[in-house]
């Protein structure tokens, strides 16, 4: 199984902060890791860094098999990136947003009936601006503007937040699905114990690097 | 250039910039003798025409500046990839110059106002020059704030790059649709376009005054670029230091 | 790269179309600025005519900057300049489909300022081609430039003030070109109102080069 991130020793600066200090971390395909630890713990930046988005100023660190220190843009188009905030467009309607996020990765306009049902967005609120939603049903379009792209690598920060427990089930049991047709999740997430059961995975990080890792690949 | 290395230097002279700095201040005093004293009045302007002996150098400093910060960042921006140091040398130097410049094209308004109210009797004139000029001025602030914005180090440096590239380019054309507005509209005020004739004592008086100005900025520039050496040094032990105390902190707090 | 360029400026009219910006609030704050503009001038109809071609362009150069800053907020707000980053939509096609969007936006906002014009300032047209390449120069440019420089102070908490800094003196000389280029065409003066013309095409070029270059490394975080 090919490696999907390859991080050794690597030190990453946002601004003039050290995020990561000495990280190092394999994840192979097909794995579900959940990452765990205190707020400040580098759990958002190192998302980032496999999404190219913070630069590594040392070490040596591969996503999916591209050289990050060479051309950390390289992978963004196979990777569903999703942070703390949604990325949505609050003045278009729902279905014209999952819409030009569909087509900005090249998928089937199609694909986005199939996305929204997916997630769980009644067809009725499909004709609603965005900005009119509730914060978990603006959620569930931010993960429906991801599920389209079908990526290869899922970089999920706190994806659970907002969302009511039936809807962080079905959450669950997409990842479970993408998982197994290949995909590669990470996630970070303050929930306790229960979401743990997709994970086969859990590393705990704090202060920029891993600290505790239940199963080395 | 510099020999700075270390961010606890409490001030950044060094012998060669004490000798210039003593030079800086001889050809000053001698500039202000020759300016004000020796080299005669003009025969349009009269004394008015000292005032010169400042503006002019100034506003070639500031043009020569200008040229410098925008070479530099190009220099920067072909260099971040291939230069040990990404390229910093080059920012430190466009950033140098840039304040270095604004000064000066600040001296050029301020003695081109004073100079005008003594001979056209208004402190402004839309001419070609003087609109340029205050575009320049502002163009140069612009940059300057753009420079100190909270940021990414890396990134404020590539965007003032970007910025002072194209303002390289877009000066000219300033200058010359502006330029060609004017002469299109060429009033009854003809004394503007023309420079005093310069002969004799007054042609030294200039050139030398051109050299004593020069010297000034270049001491101007060689501190100024050091202050920025020590604040990044500074910005990079600091940066060192929190890395190691996170690195010893095997609980995982901050 | 057509397909992506037509796709981010669809989104970005569409956008527009939903939340009526430019038509609801721009567009009438630029022609209140034309009516005051009048106040301030005394509403002498004689200075108002021969100042029309460029208190026409004062008021382009107030609501375009106003309609960039909002191009951009649009990018910023909700952390959507990081889903800009993750697409893979490539950079060019970015800056050139905003600068279509800000086009047709900033277009529109001249069709109603136009209109103001012609009705309270009292002018005739004598030359209808050349006002309409020149308006067409000029709106090429600013949104260009627009974009370009919008990138650059974009996701900075100051950049509300920042923007019309940089922007200004970039844009200084397209007010002069088109100023001058729409009084010849309104017969106020005989000036080689082509020439002008031309000169806001080439900066719109210059600008362009930049971008399709730029764009990318600009839209970086870090």
């Amino acid at each position: 199984m090919s490696a999907v991130v390859e991080f050794e020793k690597v030190v990453a600066v946002a601004g003039s902060f050290p995020v990561l200090t000495g990280l190092d971390l394999r994840v192979a395909q097909g794995e579900v890791v959940l990452l765990r630890g205190e707020n400040g713990a580098g759990k958002t930046s190192f998302l980032r860094s496999c999404a190219g988005l913070i630069s590594v100023s040392s070490g040596d660190a591969h996503v999916l098999g591209f050289d990050m220190r060479v051309d950390r843009r390289a992978p963004r188009r196979y990777i569903g990136l999703l942070g703390h905030e949604n990325n949505l467009y609050r003045d278009l309607w729902v279905r014209e947003h999952v819409e030009f996020r569909a087509a900005a990765v090249g998928a089937a306009e199609s694909d986005t009936d199939a996305a929204l049902l997916r997630v769980g967005v009644p067809k009725q609120l499909w004709s609603v601006p965005i900005g009119s939603l509730s914060a978990g049903q603006r959620r569930k379009v931010a993960i429906a503007s991801l599920v389209v792209g079908r990526p290869r690598l899922w970089l999920l920060d706190e994806p659970h937040a907002s969302l009511d427990s039936e809807s962080r089930e079905n959450l669950d049991v997409i990842l479970a699905e993408a998982s197994q047709l290949g995909a590669t999740i990470i996630f970070a997430s303050h929930e306790s114990p229960p979401t743990n059961g997709i994970a086969s995975r859990v590393i705990t990080m704090g202060g920029g690097r891993v600290l505790e890792d239940s199963g080395a690949s | 250039m510099t020999s700075t290395t270390r961010s606890n230097a409490k001030m950044t002279a060094t012998p060669a910039t004490r000798v210039l700095g003593v030079l800086a201040i001889a050809a000053t005093a001698l500039m202000a003798v020759l300016g004000l004293f020796i080299s005669p009045a003009d025969v349009i302007q009269g004394e008015a025409v000292r005032m010169l002996y400042l503006h002019v150098p100034s506003i070639w400093i500031a043009y020569g500046a200008f040229v410098l910060t925008s070479v530099s960042s190009i220099l920067f921006l072909r260099a971040r990839k291939r230069r040990e140091d990404q390229g910093r040398h080059y920012d430190r130097l466009a950033g140098s110059a840039a304040e270095v410049g604004v000064v000066f094209t600040g001296i050029t308004l301020i003695t081109g106002m004073l100079w005008g109210k003594v001979t056209w009797g208004t402190y402004w004139q839309w001419d070609a020059r003087l609109t340029t000029t205050i575009l320049l001025f502002v163009t140069y602030l612009g940059y300057l704030a753009l420079r100190r914005l909270p940021a990414d180090p890396m990134v404020r440096s590539q965007r003032a790059a970007v910025m002072a590239l194209i303002s390289f380019i877009n000066v000219p054309i300033v200058h010359y649709s502006v330029d060609w507005w004017r002469t299109l509209h060429q009033k009854a005020s003809l004394s503007v376009g023309r420079r005093p004739e310069i002969t004799g004592e007054m042609y030294w008086t200039l050139l030398y005054s051109t050299l004593a100005v020069t010297i000034v900025a270049t001491w101007l520039m060689i501190h100024r670029y050091r202050v920025i050496r020590l604040e990044e040094l500074r910005d990079e032990e600091a940066l060192a230091a929190l890395i190691s105390s996170r690195l010893k902190n095997d609980d995982g707090s901050n | 790269m057509l397909a992506e360029t037509l796709l981010v400026a669809r989104k970005d009219l569409r956008v527009e179309w939903r939340a009526k910006v430019a038509l609801g609030q721009v567009a009438p704050l630029a022609l209140l600025i034309l009516v005051v503009l009048a106040f301030a001038l005394d509403a002498n109809s004689s200075l108002l005519e021969l100042g029309a071609g460029g208190l026409y362009w004062v008021a382009v150069l107030y609501g375009g900057t106003l309609l960039i800053q909002r191009s951009f907020d649009v990018e910023t707000d909700d952390g959507n300049m990081d889903a800009f980053r993750m697409s893979a939509i490539g950079a060019p096609s970015l800056f050139l489909g905003k600068s279509l969007a800000l086009f047709v936006q900033i277009g529109l906002l001249e069709l109603v300022l136009g209109s103001g014009i012609a009705l309270l300032y009292n002018v005739r047209v004598t030359d209808w081609v050349l006002l309409f390449v020149a308006a067409v120069a000029g709106t090429v440019a600013f949104s260009v430039c627009g974009v370009l420089w919008g990138v650059m102070s974009a996701g900075l908490r100051v950049r509300a003030t920042l923007l019309p800094l940089l922007l200004v003196p970039v844009l200084a000389p397209i007010l002069l070109a088109g100023s001058r280029a729409f009084e010849t065409a309104l017969g106020v003066r005989a000036d080689a109102g082509w020439t002008w013309a031309s000169l806001m095409f080439v900066i719109a070029a210059i600008h362009t080069a930049i971008g399709l270059g730029a764009f990318g490394f600009l839209l970086e975080e870090g």
